[in-house]
């Protein structure tokens, strides 16, 4: 089935996600939609898919024009979605999730639970992977969650398959995987659309690569160009792919973890019996595939974790037991992972969030009074000193782009004096331009004498800031290594398997 | 440069997350606690003399021999099996295992039991068994019915605060309806529609548009409130006669069930509401778990967004949800005025709403286990019945607020781990 884009726009206010983007999608083809974060390629999905209405163009499916008011008839028409939040009921098995919405029943209205065990044993079988139908989804790692996301899709018969960032969650293992699961839907004809920012993966399976930019499609690609070209059209100027540094120059500031465990309210050790030291001068990268505890590792070191047992000691202080205020007098920044519902209070201005946890005293506030002159100097500079884009102090935050909204949270926990620094997953959903500045800032921090603790999945950032990379694997540490390490060794580790395997 | 204390020597890092199991010590607390007070009630207060179970009626074709125990006995025997069951609690926490519901309920019993054995010794008057148990069931019916509406509510993501107000103007409706009609099952089928209502507005607030779920069932609690006691004394009061005096549903005899000793005049000797009742529960339990409907509840109150991926209709869903939970709650409401009295009366359903809401909690979002919540509550209301009948050593006022502490026990200190609907609560906004 030829799936064709026809002039799609999709505008959230003023704001123009989707500005006129066609796109043809054949069958046997994988097609890449390549582009940044906040590019508009998963809008531009949702609305193929009916979970928005086009405010222009048209969707056609072997040339006839389709109207679909919700997901229900993007599928009917045979098209199939694994998304990137994987659309799966926790606490309903396998089967069940896969039935869910074309359910069939036996007489007395009861679900005919044995058709749709046997129907996923039967996809399953054909892809050369097992997966047991009576499992409950949450009990399942991510990796097989996201083969009965696509066991989902096949089971209505999904001649159009979209996937939307499907790697973000996986190890490169997992990923290899999935790339062999693709090649193979292609060769029974499936058209697959292959949503992405990650070039290596690009490159590795598609035929057809469209680059999506600002909304806007940009250009097509042809899959034998160089990472740097495709980075090139995806941003729109020559990128610097590597960070610059010199080598570390060890200072005397000392972070010691030792022994650290958290646990979930249910009992989940989440962290477990994880011990390090970063020393000042120096950027420890913990790396591995998102939810293997490094959340909860960066949270247990700012003290927002609850259960944690074991020693955090920042030069020498004990930092477990310790409230928030505490650590952070005590001189840790800490750039939260996901910004807008940790890092930044989104209607609140520009100038405001830089000066949210200074609220206890000078310079900011005076027997109890906000000094507002005061704070609209202290913004003025940062916004100067950290480029970024607004279009004044008083601006709301949740109005900037994503990467000058984490330009304001790195303003804000670099701007005092650090003793460490914690960021996690510092450049998640920002633009390369911001990246390649927020980088700067880290190392900078870094040449500055501070232990600097970054937490990333992406291995290129791991690659490229880390002066050694510690990966995480189920909770515990499976190595810590150089930062030369190579790739593929890396790969293995963030599968659990230890360095002196990966390496053999 | 120092390196990972802890980097594993050569092993790979196992497939699978540690678990440290946690047990909550509190279920095994407060039943050691409650058992002490029992015991501390019967060492302090003791009250010599028997208590007369009589096991039978007139015209029972099997009658058991009637039974005279000593009450301070059967009360101690009572608070030795509570103890033990408080035991059993303990040894689950050290084996790091959750308690079971049987545990709690099995102890509740017991130690209303070995209350009521202590307040009627020695009393002239003696226990008819069948009728506490029978009258138990019966006042169980509203909180049954309501429980049952909250689970399907619930499960669909849905807090319905309103239940009281669902019985209430269900009672209302029936008493009129019946009345005008003289016929109960007019009136029933009133009080189904009230509750339906009820629903439909706490749906139009709450799925689509989403106001905060429990303001709205709050407002809906104080909104039938205030109509209903409007019109009882401006329309009821004066048309007494003709509107508000209604011909009940007579209990019905099942032949041979209701000739079981005991438990068969409890339960068989009982009015269409209470055998409807038994039939209710079973079959909500299949819809929930055995069929599309129920599957596709379940999966628009855990995670409404993937059900409306796979084209399942959210809202529509939650509508069709609360309107059956509204009917159901509705014959609850039923009760009051075509079965357990012939006339409405103002703020007659007194909270049995808020307890059916507990007993939701309580049965974990389960309409079996939430049933026998509901039953276990409906014993601790009869209590008030079956004291003045044999003249209790207790205030009244306190027997009256006993169900309402035992709720509350219940739901704060009994309950074990149990996990609600993940989307409970939460209106649908698609993006």
């Amino acid at each position: 089935m030829t799936l064709e884009l026809r002039g799609i726009t999709k505008r959230f206010g003023t704001l123009v996600a989707n500005d006129h983007i066609s796109l043809t999608i054949e069958p046997g083809q994988i097609h890449c939609l390549l582009g940044e974060n906040g590019a508009g390629k998963s809008t531009l999905m949702n609305v193929l898919y009916g979970l928005y209405t086009a405010d222009e163009g048209e969707v056609l499916l072997d040339g006839v024009p389709q109207r679909f008011r919700g997901p229900g008839d993007a599928m009917a028409a045979g098209i199939g979605m694994v998304h990137q939040h994987f659309m799966l009921i926790p606490v309903f098995t396998v089967a069940e999730n896969v039935m869910l919405g074309h359910e069939q029943t036996l007489s007395g209205g009861r679900l005919d639970l044995d058709a749709a065990r046997e129907r996923v044993r039967e996809i399953a079988a054909r892809f050369g992977f097992h997966v047991d139908p009576d499992a409950l989804v949450e009990d399942l790692p991510v990796g097989v969650q996201q083969r009965v996301e696509i066991i989902k899709a096949l089971s209505r018969d999904a001649k159009v398959l979209v996937f939307d960032e499907p790697t973000a969650v996986l190890t490169p293992q997992e990923t290899d995987e999935l790339m062999g699961i693709m090649q193979q839907l292609k060769a029974s004809g499936a058209a697959i659309v292959f949503i992405t920012h990650k070039l290596r993966e690009v490159r590795a399976v598609a035929d057809r690569i469209t680059v999506v930019r600002r909304g806007r499609v940009v250009g097509e690609a042809d899959p034998d160009s160089t990472d740097a070209e495709l980075a090139a059209l995806m941003v729109g100027r020559a990128v610097e792919l590597t960070v610059q540094k010199e080598p570390p120059r060890i200072a005397d500031a000392l972070l010691e973890v030792s022994g650290l465990e958290v646990r979930d309210a249910k009992g989940a050790v989440l962290v477990d019996d994880v011990s390090f030291t970063v020393r000042g001068g120096e950027v420890l990268v913990v790396a591995g595939v998102q939810g293997n505890g490094q959340t909860e590792l960066t949270e247990a070191l700012v003290g927002l974790q609850h259960t944690v047992s074991g020693s955090i000691r920042l030069d020498g202080t004990e930092l477990v037991g310790r409230s928030v205020r505490q650590v952070l007098d005590a001189g840790v920044g800490f750039v939260p992972e996901d910004r807008s519902t940790d890092g930044l209070v989104g209607a609140f201005s520009v100038a405001e969030n830089l000066m949210l946890d200074r609220t206890d005293g000078p310079p900011f506030v005076r027997r109890g009074v906000l000094q507002l002159d005061e704070l609209e100097r202290f913004a003025a500079a940062a916004i100067e000193e950290f480029d970024i884009r607004t279009q004044g102090t008083t601006e709301p935050v949740g109005r900037l782009s994503g990467g000058n909204q984490q330009k304001v949270v790195v303003a804000r926990e670099l701007s005092k004096d650090l003793r460490l620094l914690v960021a996690a997953q510092p450049t998640r959903g920002v633009d390369v331009g911001s990246i390649e500045f927020i980088h700067k800032r880290i190392i900078a921090t870094r040449d500055a004498g501070v232990p600097v603790v970054v937490v990333s999945t992406e291995l290129d950032e791991a690659v490229a800031l880390g002066d050694r990379i510690l990966v995480m694997y189920r909770g515990r540490i499976v190595g810590v290594v150089p930062a030369d390490t190579p790739r593929d060794v890396l790969g293995l580790m963030m599968a659990g398997i230890s360095p002196e395997e990966s390496a053999a | 440069m120092t390196t990972a204390t802890a980097t594993p020597s050569s092993a790979s890092v196992s497939e699978d997350l540690r678990h440290v199991t946690v047990v909550s010590r509190k279920s095994a607390l407060v039943l050691t606690v409650v058992t002490a007070l029992m015991a501390l009630l019967l060492l302090l207060s003791p009250r010599e003399g028997d208590v007369q179970y009589r096991m039978g009626a007139e015209g029972d074709a099997l009658r058991l021999p009637d039974v005279a125990l000593p009450g301070m006995t059967v009360a101690w025997v009572c608070v030795a099996i509570a103890a033990v069951l408080a035991a059993v609690a303990w040894l689950q926490v050290r084996a790091e295992r959750t308690l079971s519901f049987a545990v709690p309920m099995v102890f509740a019993v017991v130690l209303l039991v070995a209350f009521l054995s202590w307040a009627g010794a020695g009393s002239p008057q003696d226990f008819p068994v069948s009728r506490i148990i029978g009258g138990a069931v019966l006042l169980s019916v509203p909180i049954l019915f309501g429980a049952l509406g909250g689970v399907i509510g619930e499960r669909a993501g849905v807090v319905n605060i309103a239940i009281e107000g669902q019985l209430l103007l269900g009672a209302f409706a029936a008493a009129i309806t019946a009345s005008l009609t003289d016929s109960p099952i007019a009136g029933l089928l009133a009080a189904v529609t009230a509750g339906m209502l009820v629903a439909l507005v706490l749906g139009l607030f709450t799925i689509t548009y989403k106001v905060d779920q429990v303001i709205v069932g709050v407002v809906l609690n104080v909104l039938v409130i205030g109509l209903t006691s409007f019109f009882y004394s401006e329309v009821l009061v004066p048309n007494a006669e003709r509107l508000n005096e209604t011909d009940r549903f007579a209990p019905v005899a099942i032949p041979l069930l209701s000739e079981i000793p005991v438990l068969g005049p409890a339960l068989f000797r009982q009015s269409v509401l209470v055998y409807l009742a038994y039939v209710t529960v079973p079959a909500v339990w299949f819809a929930l778990y055995r069929t599309r409907w129920g599957l596709r509840l379940r999966a628009v109150g855990e995670h409404p967004k993937a059900a409306d991926t796979v084209g399942i209709k959210v809202l529509r869903t939650r509508y069709r949800a609360l309107l059956i939970a509204g009917g159901i709650v509705g014959v609850g409401g039923a009760f009051y005025t075509v079965v357990s009295v012939s006339s409405f009366g103002k703020e007659m359903t007194a909270g049995a709403g808020f307890i059916a809401l507990a007993a939701v909690i309580f049965g974990k979002w389960d309409p079996l286990r939430a049933a026998l919540a509901a039953l276990l509550f409906g014993f601790a209301s009869n209590l008030d019945d079956m004291l003045s009948l044999v003249g209790a050593p207790v205030p009244s006022q306190f027997m009256l607020m006993l169900p309402y502490v035992v709720t509350l026990f219940a739901v704060a200190g009994l309950v074990g781990k149990s996990r609600a609907p993940a989307a409970d609560g939460v209106p649908y906004i698609k993006e």
